[in-house]
């Protein structure tokens, strides 16, 4: 375990212990993180101390108490700090999922959810969070200051929430990881390092989670999807950035041992859990990620979990896969049919997903012009490069 | 995602406003950069320029042509750019209207590409 590694699992911990006693969430996050700063500078050069958490909790401790003074703050509470420093104290609760619930909470901004979680649960820098979003610091620092303004301005309690609301706030943290999964899978060109953190971040932290709660079936389904998904990354790309369809993917190079760990999770949570749409995603990537070849993916069991995550979780980009295990089963013309109840949606119409799906189910039919015409629409209406080139290159290959 | 808000106006016109006109837009853009740094949206920006000190570079057959002025003649010219990173286009265009030069001339909002895309 790198000192990063471990720095990044105590975080929560140290600042639900900080929390927990002094309350204050804006000045303790502020004063675990320069724990953290001071631990990343002198572990490495001293050596771990024998107890790491107590070690970061003497230092946050310190560090709040500096704060404090400096505010001017109430004097009991700055006495109460400056004399209550537990040296040697142990953290006993795992506070991460309370923490979570804080951090995502629907009173903030999605860019702030995000922001604040990977700093206050995942122990990650402000550096480190906006050169991953690609923005710059400043910018960040100002989300994660207004985040931490926000939680204090609306009294959002460090408490988990009560029962009734509880399933519905999961859906928000889940939605969040998720989220971050997806800014950090995000391809290829850019600072790839940092992405990757992202992934590797949003894999850590949701394990995290399925580790409180065993049984959720959703917080298993996530975590399948994340590692189904992201097994497939060493394949997924040309040395040049380029992207490279599911179809065409050397699956040798998937990430066995993340497909293993996807695939249990996902059997588990579908024998046990009630059914939820992360489960169904995972599913159908397992089915996926089965497959030894492209054309031995079993299309007829895709498509029917494609129509049960069309019931249970209606959305366009669902309809849009959908019609393409469709047009795998039933052939490409049942396919556009599928296709064309989207065009009168207003979220899709001018959207490249829609014109990029088409062109490929007119190319399957063997309609090379109007394939063609649609891949270049829909490679002049992405906004993503990696996409722009792919989708150039298809319609280029049917110039011929 | 982020968005390019391309500020275009026309000099000789700016040229005619008065000083406190003048005031009034400088004052209105620190206000603007103030609120979208301090809601974390504001990624950067600058203005440039006058268009009549710009130079055009064009290499043809390995040579390189350098005219003075900008690539498009035009009365109004790019001024200055800004880099907003927001949840919504409705959103990029919120801020480019509130902008000065979009009452005296005009706007431009462009989503910047990125490097991918989430295939999940």
């Amino acid at each position: 375990v790198t000192v990063e590694d471990l720095l990044h699992r105590l975080a929560p911990q140290v600042l639900g212990a900080l929390v927990r006693r002094y309350g204050r969430f804006d000045a303790c996050e502020d004063a675990v993180q320069e724990a953290l700063l001071a631990a990343a500078l002198q572990w490495p050069v001293e050596g771990e101390p024998d107890n790491p958490s107590a070690w970061l909790l003497t230092v946050a401790s310190r560090r709040l108490a500096d704060q404090l003074r400096s505010e001017g703050a109430r004097r009991r509470r700055e006495e109460a700090v400056a004399t209550e420093v537990p040296a040697g104290e142990a953290v006993d609760e795992d506070d991460t999922l309370t923490l979570l619930f804080m951090c995502c909470h629907p009173a903030l901004s999605p860019p702030s959810q995000l922001a604040l979680t990977l700093r206050a649960v995942g122990g990650l820098t402000t550096a480190q969070i906006a050169s991953a979003f690609l923005v710059p610091e400043a910018t960040m620092a100002q989300r994660i200051s207004r985040a931490k303004q926000r939680i204090k301005a609306t009294a959002i309690p460090f408490a988990m929430p009560p029962e009734p609301e509880r399933s519905e706030r999961l859906r928000v943290v889940l939605h969040v990881l998720y989220l971050i999964f997806n800014e950090g899978y995000i391809a290829t060109s850019g600072p790839d390092l940092q992405r990757s953190e992202l992934t590797r971040e949003a894999i850590r932290l949701t394990r995290a989670v399925h580790a409180l709660l065993p049984d959720d079936g959703e917080v298993a389904g996530l975590l399948a999807l994340m590692l189904l998904t992201d097994a497939r990354r060493p394949a997924r790309t040309h040395a040049d950035g380029t992207l490279i369809a599911l179809a065409e993917q050397d699956r040798g190079l998937w990430k066995q041992d993340y497909v293993e760990e996807g695939i249990a999770l996902i059997t588990a949570a579908l024998a046990e859990a009630t059914l939820g749409p992360y489960q169904l995603q995972a599913a159908i990537a397992a089915v996926h990620d089965e497959a030894p070849r492209a054309q031995d993916t079993d299309w007829p069991q895709i498509l029917a979990l494609y129509e049960l995550l069309a019931r249970v979780s209606p959305n366009p980009m669902v309809t849009l896969n959908h019609a393409v295990a469709v047009a795998m089963v039933n052939g490409p013309q049942a396919g556009l049919d599928l296709l064309a109840t989207l065009d009168a949606d207003e979220r899709m119409a001018a959207h490249h997903r829609l014109d990029a799906v088409r062109a490929h189910l007119l190319d399957m039919a063997g309609e090379h012009d109007a394939a063609r015409a649609g891949y270049r629409t829909a490679a002049r209406r992405t906004t993503s490069l990696a996409e722009r080139r792919y989708l150039e290159a298809r319609a280029a290959r049917l110039a011929g | 995602m982020r968005y390019m808000l391309l500020i275009y106006n026309n000099p000789a016109t700016y040229e005619t406003f008065s000083e406190d006109e003048r005031n009034e837009l400088f004052g209105e853009v620190d206000r603007i950069v103030g609120e979208l740094t301090e809601s974390g949206e504001w990624i950067g920006g600058e203005g440039l320029a006058d268009a009549s000190t710009a130079k055009t570079v064009r290499v043809r057959g390995d040579v390189p042509a350098v005219t003075d002025g900008p690539f498009v003649e035009a009365k109004e010219q790019l001024a200055g750019y800004c880099i907003v990173d927001c949840e919504t286009v409705d959103r990029a265009v919120e801020i480019a209207a509130s902008w000065p030069d979009a009452k005296h001339f005009a706007m431009e909002v462009r989503a910047l590409m990125s490097g991918g895309e989430p295939e999940m």
